[in-house]
């Protein structure tokens, strides 16, 4: 299979690059909360070079001045914020990515997922019924059975960054092979990174040859091709790789390892989800958003939801095609919802830690 | 609905602002008292008051005191008792107050917001970030022109008393507009809000008293369109400055007509918004919002004719329709409106009449199922489509939600259909091209031009229209010289009867030559085929010249608009004015000899004339590649040029005085900036311009850029005034010619300027060709906000 290769094809001239990956079985997962139906997973598509030639064209200080007026046109107030932050933990990737995690480290952040709120707050919002919790527990290779073992009859999916996180240098084989155990141990979600030089040397037909050979290696378990956007230079970039990660098959594109110097930006956010709008509108396939790195606070994690609203619609507000990566943020939505309740400014150390 | 409903509704809710604060001011304030004359609150003579209402609910908010003549007649007088001391105030006292007024502006900025939300209607989120904001930094950049006025601006002095009306779609920010230059200038005001918005100017004018602002400095004064009219017809008013609709802008002009009142007139649009087939489209969508869905469309300057390239334009309105469909109509209190209610139920007839007459005429109206508030005068953003260039939604400007769509197939005909229109206020241009934006930016008839982007203002930028739109900027260095003059001479200016032809003096048999018309590079017989004697001051008959008629003039105006002079280089225009002056030099003893002979001067005179009228066209030649635009630094990433446009066809109508130097003086000019000109010369001595044709004859000048039609000057000034092609007339004769061409030209609001009826000097002002210079040019800002 022409898979294989490692090498950038040759265009020979021709726009269309073959896509080199089979679709493989349409894998569908009920999302824990959503009336709105599952939806049928990207097939990915043949990379399309005119596409994405006809995609280049980005202002960066419309998308800024866009970006900067759009969360001053909303405003959620009192219990529509409250709902609203509850909606921020249900899409949230509770995160660690130390360089000094261990296995009991992500046991206490497993433990904090099954119960993401003090049990006063759950009564006193109403929502025991609801069962309001982390999508996604993401960690590193080597804690995915740790996690996938605590968080054990919940529905929370347990995510591993894979491919050389966060920088993507290693050798392919090396890469592929590590989803392959993360998805062995039992990981449904795989956030891969890409090599940054592959965009910044146009290196499409490679790009995009890599990323079919990680959803290939996935199998069932759902893609999230994370872009390093601070290293990207370029909305264009941003917006480019964007396009050729959902060629490829992505299931999410993702914005930031948080390791970069530039995390989640709001433009960027702008540039990616006007991407995905562009690959619905023309394939009918949704594909999910995530960024990450940076968003700590209730305030930010607003920000990002009415991005989605406005943007993409209501639909996009579900676990399925919407996630933050955030480690903090937790205990910050909880002393506003503390205050939501009792009028009173809360402190991180009266909330469980994860 | 409790918090899992909502959870799973992902609605915004209800976020409003407190109204609290606002409405305490209100119930605190006798507004029967609003006019603030001489830094004292005062009821109306009549005691007669207005009613002021919520365009949101349709409920009355105060009943204010409405000024009579008598009124106005108070307050003028109070500006002028004020006018002497503030003038005298150093710069730096001045710089101080308006510094105060912008620091205090900044400290009551959300009352400021709220009241004129409640006033007019527009959405919190535009009074609270938009125009509070910029109002404020409208103070504060003044006060700095304030400090530096004397250096920046040698030779001028304050207007003096200037009268102010201005429009209820941005009260506080047009009061931010037109206060803070006069203020910086040493001008004292009188300002008329609009009847529909007095509430942030009564704010303003407590705050003035706050800041130190000396008594009758400002004077604010409320009222309709009578007060207005008492203001513009006050005798002891030196400047109006005006922003509105452009047919009272007309009426303004023509009321105004050889009072010597100075004028600066911000009008009407139909602003193109350009989208090519390289924009970011997403962007643009987004820019059209902020172009036509701003202030509920009730700006001057919006964005109304959407002209989008053939090749995108299905994908583009599909976009703009589905954006539509997520502008939220409601209180103009809640952070989360879009789009508030219209200004008044007459408004929103108005724009309900249009679109049935749009889509009576061909448009293909759409308007998203948005939810619509059950009270308030709110209006559904409206789309038309299939709209002809001769569509009253092409045509006229609605100043409501709606938005007129055309397509065009090449960068040419989209210039086209964008200049295909009485008004030139603004255009936008979207395109990842940046050679093509500053290709087409140029060549779009309107004071500001927005690459990539919509609606920017700052204080650092003129504002301002083309065409009907109106003259004069607001913003900027630009927008200074709208409240400065020149200190002019009062003798009265008088032109010189032609002598009658006195047979017995001989001199009919001199006759040798017959000097014609010159037209598009030709010597052309006038149309009439009559010739008018001219005689030497005992009426000796010097020679004949022709007659010309108003079909003379229209000949001329065609020939000077098909004239290519405008986009000859600067250097090339040097090059050809030098050559003119070098080829008059040649000529110079001859020219001497028939000035004397013409006018009786004496022959050292004559030289020295002729002398200093090569000396102009080398310093109008020297100027033509120097006398250039500015780059302007508004607080965000754009670079915005100030560039001099050429006014296009210009009338020159020369007086009897120094005839050869005052036609010179301001020919040179005008041709230096690119402008083409039809000049009517000196009706006593006419022989000197028709022996100047035979020097442009020779001097590489292309056909149509320079027309001369000798004749009765004010007849051929009267056509000139009153022809809709000329886009701008100098015009020197006695002052009910002054009067006459002012008044004619509100027809097409073409650029004027005239003596006011005064005598000019011709010789001793050395700056007369920089005066002329900036006369010669339409400044336009191009906004090229940048970043990849």
């Amino acid at each position: 299979m022409s898979g294989e290769t490692t090498e950038p094809y040759s265009a020979g001239g021709a726009s269309v690059h073959p896509w080199p990956g089979k679709a493989g079985p349409v894998h569908t997962r009920e999302s824990p909360s959503s009336a709105n139906g599952s939806l049928a997973r990207n097939p990915g598509m043949p990379l399309d070079l005119g596409w994405l030639e006809a995609m280049r064209h980005v202002n960066r200080s419309a998308l800024e001045r866009r970006a900067a007026t759009l969360t001053k046109r909303r405003s959620i107030k009192k219990d529509h914020q409250a709902a609203w932050l509850l909606r921020a933990i249900a899409v949230m990737d509770l995160t660690t990515l130390s360089s000094d995690d261990t296995q009991e480290r992500v046991r206490r952040l497993c433990a904090k997922a099954r119960d993401p709120l003090r049990a006063d707050l759950v009564v006193g919002l109403n929502i025991e019924e609801a069962d309001i919790r982390p999508a996604a527990v993401c960690v590193y290779q080597p804690f995915v059975a740790t996690a996938v073992k605590a968080l054990k009859g919940t529905d929370i999916h347990v995510a591993a960054v894979s491919t050389a996180f966060p920088h993507g240098l290693a050798p392919l084989e090396t890469r592929i092979s590590e989803i392959e155990a993360s998805v062995a141990d039992g990981a449904d979600e795989i956030d891969v990174v890409i090599p940054r030089g592959l965009v910044l040397g146009a290196q499409w037909e490679r790009l995009y040859d890599e990323i079919t050979r990680f959803r290939e290696a996935c199998g069932k378990a759902h893609l999230k091709v994370i872009l390093g956007t601070g290293d990207l230079s370029t909305l264009r970039n941003v917006t480019l790789a964007s396009m050729v990660a959902m060629m490829a098959g992505a299931d999410f594109i993702k914005t930031s390892t948080g390791k970069e110097s530039v995390n989640a930006t709001l433009p960027v956010g702008l540039a990616m989800v006007r991407t995905i709008r562009a690959y619905h509108e023309r394939t009918g396939i949704h594909i999910g958003f995530k960024p990450a790195g940076g968003i700590s606070t209730a305030k930010t994690a607003l920000e990002w939801l009415i991005l989605m609203r406005e943007e993409l619609g209501r639909r996009w507000l579900e676990p399925d095609l919407f996630r933050f990566g955030a480690s903090s943020l937790l205990t910050d939505i909880e002393r506003q919802l503390e205050h939501h309740l009792t009028g009173r400014y809360s402190a991180a150390h009266r909330h469980a830690m994860a | 609905m409790n918090i899992l409903e909502r959870y799973a509704a992902m609605d915004y809710g209800p976020a409003p602002e407190s109204r609290a604060e606002a409405d305490a001011w209100l119930k605190s304030h006798n507004f029967s008292k609003a006019l603030f004359i001489g830094g004292e609150w005062r009821s109306a003579a009549s005691g007669a008051t207005f009613s002021v209402v919520e365009p949101a609910t349709g409920k009355p908010l105060a009943d204010v005191s409405d000024a009579g003549a008598e009124d106005i007649g108070a307050a003028v007088k109070a500006a002028r008792k004020a006018l002497p001391a503030w003038q005298k105030a150093s710069g730096y006292e001045r710089a101080r107050i308006l510094y105060a007024i912008g620091r205090a502006m900044q400290r009551h900025a959300r009352l400021f917001a709220v009241l004129e939300s409640i006033d007019n209607g527009k959405p919190i989120r535009e009074s609270r970030d938009i125009d509070v904001p910029l109002a404020a930094r409208h103070f504060i950049h003044h006060a700095g022109w304030a400090q530096t006025l004397e250096k920046a601006y040698p030779g001028y002095e304050a207007a003096g008393v200037a009268g102010q009306i201005i429009p209820w779609n941005f009260p506080l920010l047009m009061l931010a507009w037109k206060i803070a230059p006069a203020l910086a200038t040493g001008c004292t005001v009188v300002l008329k809000p609009a009847e529909f918005t007095p509430l942030t100017a009564i704010l303003f004018a407590e705050i003035c008293g706050r800041a130190g602002v000396p008594k009758g400095v400002v004077n604010i004064v409320q009222g309709g369109g009578e007060t207005g009219a008492a203001i513009v017809e006050h005798p002891d008013i030196d400047k109006i400055a005006f922003t509105g609709s452009s047919d009272v802008g007309k009426i303004i002009r023509s009321a105004t007509a050889g009072t010597g009142k100075k004028l600066s007139l911000e009008l009407g649009g139909k602003s193109a918004f350009m989208v090519f087939e390289d924009a970011d489209l997403d962007s643009a969508v987004e820019g059209l919002v902020d172009g036509i869905w701003f202030n509920q469309g009730q700006v001057c300057c919006a964005g109304s004719r959407l002209l989008v390239q053939e090749s995108v334009a299905e994908t583009f309105i599909a976009k703009v329709k589905a954006r539509m469909g997520h502008l939220r109509l409601g209180d103009p209190l809640d952070k989360n409106t879009d789009i508030g209610p219209l200004i008044a139920p007459s408004q929103l007839e108005r724009v309900e009449s249009m679109i049935a007459e749009g889509a009576r005429q061909g448009a293909e109206c759409w308007q998203p199922a948005s939810d619509l508030p059950q009270e308030g005068y709110f209006h559904l953003p409206t789309l038309a489509t299939d709209v002809s260039p001769a569509n009253i939604l092409a045509q006229e400007e609605v100043f409501g939600p709606v938005l007129a769509t055309m397509t065009f197939r090449t960068q040419e005909e989209g210039i086209a259909l964008a200049n295909n229109t009485r008004y030139g206020l603004a255009a936008s241009v979207w395109s990842e091209n940046v050679n093509r934006t500053l290709h087409v930016a140029p060549q779009l008839k309107a004071g500001v031009i927005w690459i990539n982007g919509t609606n920017m203002f700052d204080a650092s930028a003129g504002f301002g229209g083309y065409r009907e739109s109106g003259f004069g900027r607001e913003g900027g260095h630009e927008g200074l010289y709208e409240y400065l003059k020149k200190p002019e001479k009062k003798a009265a200016y008088k032109s010189l009867p032609m002598p009658e032809a006195d047979s017995e003096a001989g001199g009919s048999g001199v006759i040798d030559r017959t000097p014609k018309l010159f037209i598009s590079g030709k010597q052309t017989r006038p149309d009439g085929n009559y010739a008018l004697a001219v005689t030497d001051p005992k009426g000796k008959v010097l020679g004949e010249v022709g007659a010309g008629n108003r079909k003379d003039i229209r000949n001329a105006v065609s020939s000077a608009r098909a004239s290519k002079w405008a986009q000859a280089t600067a250097y090339n225009r040097a090059q050809v004015l030098y050559y003119f002056g070098e080829n008059l030099s040649v000529r110079a003893e001859e020219f001497a000899g028939r000035l004397a002979s013409l006018t009786g001067a004496k022959p050292k005179a004559a030289q020295a004339e002729v002398e200093l009228s090569i000396e102009r066209l080398f310093a109008a030649a020297g100027m033509a590649d120097k006398y250039e635009g500015r780059v302007h630094q508004p607080p965000m990433r754009t670079v915005t040029l100030a560039l001099n446009d050429p006014v296009g066809v210009m009338g020159v109508v020369a007086p009897d005085e120094a005839p050869l130097l005052a036609l010179i003086t301001m020919l040179a000019p005008a041709l230096a900036m690119g402008n083409a000109v039809v000049a009517v010369p000196s009706q006593r001595y006419p022989l000197i311009a028709t022996d100047l044709y035979q020097v442009i004859e020779t001097s590489d000048l292309p056909a149509g850029s320079v027309n001369i039609v000798t004749g009765d000057s004010a007849e051929l000034g009267a056509v000139l005034a009153k022809h809709d092609d000329v886009d701008g007339l100098w015009c020197i004769g006695e002052a009910e010619l002054s009067a006459t061409v002012e008044r004619e030209s509100a027809g097409n609001l073409k650029r004027v300027w005239t003596n006011a009826g005064r005598a000019v000097d011709w010789t001793g002002n050395d700056k007369l060709v920089d005066d002329f210079l900036r006369r010669a040019v339409e400044i336009k800002n191009v906004w090229i906000p940048y970043g990849d």
